[in-house]
């Protein structure tokens, strides 16, 4: 089996126009920088994009809110400071907004991986963000029914990987990218190192199963 | 409107206030923004493993200029180093830390907060600023201590230490203690009760700032 991909532009062709998107990392950590940047040339439009935080400055996620590439933002964070594009395609309109806890948000892409049907959360019961869903009240606690949050695709930034799709990350580059990882459709990850030999089964922390393309991009943010 | 001189601890000395009361051997959680500060301020000999959301435990001091790593922040999104001990974990798994009730401690700012433990911290009533909850809706429920670190009044005078609050409230009956600038507070079934004024400060005049009334 070989997962691996020549290049980026390669990774990216399947991401159709109106697609869900996840897109891994937090803050500027474990970003797929270089397959945004690629999605942005591929010129897919319309997007879903499912994220924890909405792109700050003139990289990453703002360039695609920038391009106007971003119909919907499913994030818990959008307002991390230099996030310009974001607010400003908010406030005229363009772009719809979803606020999910950002335990919830995990957690819900988890369970779309998982083939779980949803889950019961304390997380946000008696707030603003549970309202119009189903509540449970178990042994005298309050809890918010969420529901699993599939995805088309997802973008991944992982540290090393083999062909067979097998990863590994490096320090708070984690973050979402397995869960996201699993929860979608088609996983497309840019890996700083793409290793001739398989890697440790010992330290693979994305097993290959939930990998569909693996090309190899050096450049570390 | 009487303006009432009143003694308040700056940033730095309300952090050293907080990180008073965090135990040895604790998991603690610091919110995004000031109460970051605390983790500088707690008495030598005591171990504080810090929980960041985005996926360490055991965040270490700031590192040397010249030798941060780019994929190694806090949920500040601050450069970092790992402790010794340190663990790296997806977020999943960080989030069943903080709902599971295994981190003992967290720290957050607030907009206000109320009498019967009500916290309002991630939104606003303008419609046109983007809400932004990030963790913090997950760290309330979980964590059982939830320590506030905040301005006693907002800038136009405006008590933040409520009857009820009256923006959107990110959980209900969470805050266990209030740390401003004027005052502790303790949050208990009857509403706020007094721990400690800051020095030099009277009951009375803090009282005048607070919508709530203040048990002692």
């Amino acid at each position: 089996m070989d997962k691996s991909v020549d290049d980026l532009a390669h990774a990216v062709a399947p991401v159709t126009d109106g697609a869900s998107v996840m897109i891994g990392g937090f803050g500027s950590s474990g970003i797929p920088f270089g397959l945004i940047d690629a999605l942005l040339e591929q010129g897919a439009t319309g997007l879903t994009v499912i994220s924890n935080n909405a792109g700050a400055g003139e990289t990453g996620i703002a360039k695609l809110l920038k391009a106007g590439r971003v119909a919907k933002v499913i994030c818990s964070y959008p307002r991390t400071p230099g996030s310009i594009w974001f607010e400003q395609r908010f406030k005229a309109g363009e772009v719809e907004l979803e606020v999910v806890p950002q335990g919830t948000l995990a957690e819900r892409i988890r369970a779309a991986g998982a083939g779980l049907g949803g889950f019961l959360t304390p997380t946000g019961y008696g707030t603003r963000l549970a309202e119009g869903k189903e509540t449970r009240v178990i042994d005298g606690r309050g809890y918010v029914l969420e529901a699993p949050l599939p995805a088309d695709f997802a973008l991944i930034r992982a540290d090393r990987g083999d062909k067979w799709g097998n990863l590994n990350f490096h320090a708070t580059a984690r973050n979402f990218n397995p869960v996201m990882a699993m929860a979608a459709t088609h996983a497309i990850v840019e890996v700083r190192e793409l290793s001739d030999a398989p890697l440790d089964p010992e330290t693979v922390v994305t097993p290959g199963i939930f990998v569909q393309g693996v090309v190899e991009y050096g450049v570390r943010p | 409107m009487t303006v009432v001189t009143m003694n308040a601890l700056d940033d730095a000395q309300l952090a050293a206030r907080v990180a008073q009361d965090i135990p040895d051997g604790s998991y603690v959680n610091l919110g995004i923004g000031k109460p970051t500060h605390v983790s500088g301020y707690v008495p030598d000999g005591r171990e504080v493993i810090y929980h960041s959301e985005n996926g360490i435990l055991g965040v270490g001091p700031t590192p040397a200029p010249g030798t941060e790593d780019p994929e190694l922040i806090d949920a500040s999104k601050r450069y970092v180093t790992a402790a010794p001990g340190a663990a790296y974990f997806e977020h999943s798994d960080s989030f069943a830390m903080m709902r599971g009730g295994h981190i003992d401690i967290a720290v957050l700012g607030a907009y206000q907060v109320a009498e019967n433990g009500d916290l309002a911290n991630w939104a606003t009533l303008d419609e046109t600023y983007p809400p932004a909850v990030g963790g913090a809706m997950d760290l309330v429920v979980g964590v059982p201590t939830i320590f506030v670190m905040m301005r006693h009044v907002n800038r136009d005078g405006s008590p933040k230490l409520l009857k009820r609050c009256t923006y959107p409230l990110t959980g209900l009956g969470v805050v266990s203690r209030v740390y401003t600038d004027l005052a502790v507070l303790d949050v208990t079934p009857e509403g706020f009760r007094l721990v400690e004024l800051t020095p030099g400060n009277s009951l009375d005049a803090v009282q005048a700032v607070t919508e709530a009334r203040i048990l002692t």
